[in-house]
């Protein structure tokens, strides 16, 4: 029996979803503007991340209003409440990948301090996470967010690498700790871009298994 | 909440119910915990309805009945026919969906069972009193009391059957709809009432308001043609139910 009610949240999920795919478009544009070093394209990130912040508001908005008018129980509350924590660690992986675009717009007024090969793989891991996370989404598959989670662990560790590496460059040559300090924080960007996706995946588990498997692995 | 815990106050088992050819409830077996709320939910024509009136017998009152399986109550069977059913009905208080006061004053109503028992007078003012006091209705009549119980509204004419009720100090409260007929605010002074009452009495609670047996119940059971569908907490029958059917019901997406 196709309800009113199931309208409504076919709307929210696409809104959700509209939401998701900007979001992976802002993280992937960021990443573009710094390895191509392209100021422009870090003016735009920039810019959507108002978008992104307003989309969070009609979000959150559209569940209030479905939690009120609706009084939704079992799996149509378990989405209503995800949906509402989903677009939170969207918004914030937003944010990161706004403050990647203008460490990169910063990083393109100093020569280039060394050829990137592992904020890339950062980068490209984390994309990967947030993509399976949404197929996970559409697709009602929990187990494939399971193994998103599993991912963050290479994210954390070519972070800790990372932190490492531009640690003994600074230690080498006081002239490109600005540059190694900013590649540092980009690199931290990414890496809570890693749990965000994460806490997304556990959500997602919680939406369709409803069970809470935080802080368990 | 567990519902394995603790040893249960009613417990049914193998309980098959007729009217007449038709048969009403299959197989149903439940245990009952003492000092909780019980809702049971489903359509209607579920056997809901029927099922709370094996508990004080008051489907006895029928010819056309046939019922097998058992039903005890501290342990002891009450379809034994040695039971003394008005002795049961005093133990197994019953509120129904329209409320129904005696043509007398507010007092007299509530003391009527106690006056049966053969209370004494000072007896019975104090019982009068902490009946109506735990029914949340003291305050609203203690300047009445002779005042006919008809002059009383509705939400209040219900608290004072609750009240009529828990004066021969029954175990158990059974509630058939109580609320169906009173407004939102009589409404919410009932349901506040149950969660009260359950510190000294055990509740079952039949509601075909859904939000009602979220908000008062601690365990929540759903029938379905005669059968109970599943039994668990209220919070996980209403989070996640194990039951697609279950499910399907308290989402309002049935059929």
């Amino acid at each position: 029996m196709e309800l009113h009610f199931d309208q409504e949240l076919a709307q929210l999920k696409e809104k959700l979803l509209f939401m998701s795919s900007l979001t992976e478009q802002s993280v992937a544009q960021s990443l573009k503007a710094l390895i191509q070093r392209d100021d422009v394209l870090a003016k735009k990130v920039d810019a959507d991340d108002d978008v992104l912040d307003r989309l969070q508001v009609e979000v959150d908005e559209r569940c209030i209003r479905l939690l009120a008018l609706r009084q939704p129980l079992a799996r149509d509350l378990r989405l209503i409440t995800m949906t509402m924590k989903i677009s939170t660690d969207l918004e914030r992986i937003g944010d990161q990948a706004a403050n990647i675009a203008r460490r990169a717009a910063e990083l393109n007024k100093e020569p280039e301090l060394k050829p990137l090969v592992d904020i890339p793989r950062m980068a490209e891991i984390c994309q990967g996470m947030i993509r399976d996370v949404l197929d996970a989404f559409v697709y009602e598959k929990p187990d494939l967010a399971r193994q998103v989670i599993k991912r963050d662990e290479d994210v954390d560790r070519l972070n800790k690498q990372l932190q490492r590496e531009l640690t003994s460059f600074m230690i080498e040559d006081p002239a490109t700790i600005t540059r190694a300090l900013l590649l540092m924080r980009i690199a931290r960007n990414l890496e809570r871009i890693g749990d965000h996706a994460t806490n997304i995946a556990e959500e997602i588990v919680y939406l369709y298994e409803a069970l809470d498997i935080r802080h368990q692995h | 909440m567990d519902n394995t815990n603790g040893k249960p106050i009613v417990e049914i088992s193998g309980l098959n119910f007729w009217y007449g050819p038709k048969q009403a409830l299959f197989d149903i077996n439940l245990a009952i915990q003492p000092n909780r709320t019980t809702a049971f939910i489903g359509p209607s024509g579920c056997g809901k309805s029927t099922l709370l009136r094996c508990l004080n017998r008051m489907n006895d009152l029928n010819d056309e009945q046939r019922i097998e399986g058992t039903i005890t109550m501290h342990g002891m069977n009450i379809r034994h026919p040695d039971v003394d059913v008005i002795e049961l009905r005093k133990r197994v208080g019953m509120v129904f969906q329209k409320s129904n006061p005696f043509p007398k004053s507010i007092f007299d109503n509530v003391a009527y069972g106690l006056r049966i028992q053969g209370s004494k007078k000072n007896h019975l003012e104090e019982r009068v009193e902490s009946s109506l006091r735990r029914a949340a209705l003291w305050e609203e009549v203690k300047d009445r009391l002779q005042e006919s119980a008809l002059s009383l509204s509705g939400g209040q004419q219900q608290r004072l059957c609750i009240a009529r009720t828990i004066a021969v100090e029954p175990d158990v409260v059974l509630m058939d709809e109580p609320c169906s007929a009173l407004d939102p605010t009589a409404t919410a002074k009932i349901e506040e009432l149950i969660q009260d009452l359950k510190r000294y009495y055990t509740i079952i609670i039949v509601t075909h308001n859904m939000q009602q047996a979220t908000r008062c119940s601690d365990f929540t059971g759903f029938f379905y043609l005669g059968r109970l569908v599943e039994f668990d907490t209220t919070n996980r029958i209403f989070t996640n139910p194990a039951n697609k059917q279950t499910e399907d019901y308290i989402t309002g997406r049935f059929g």
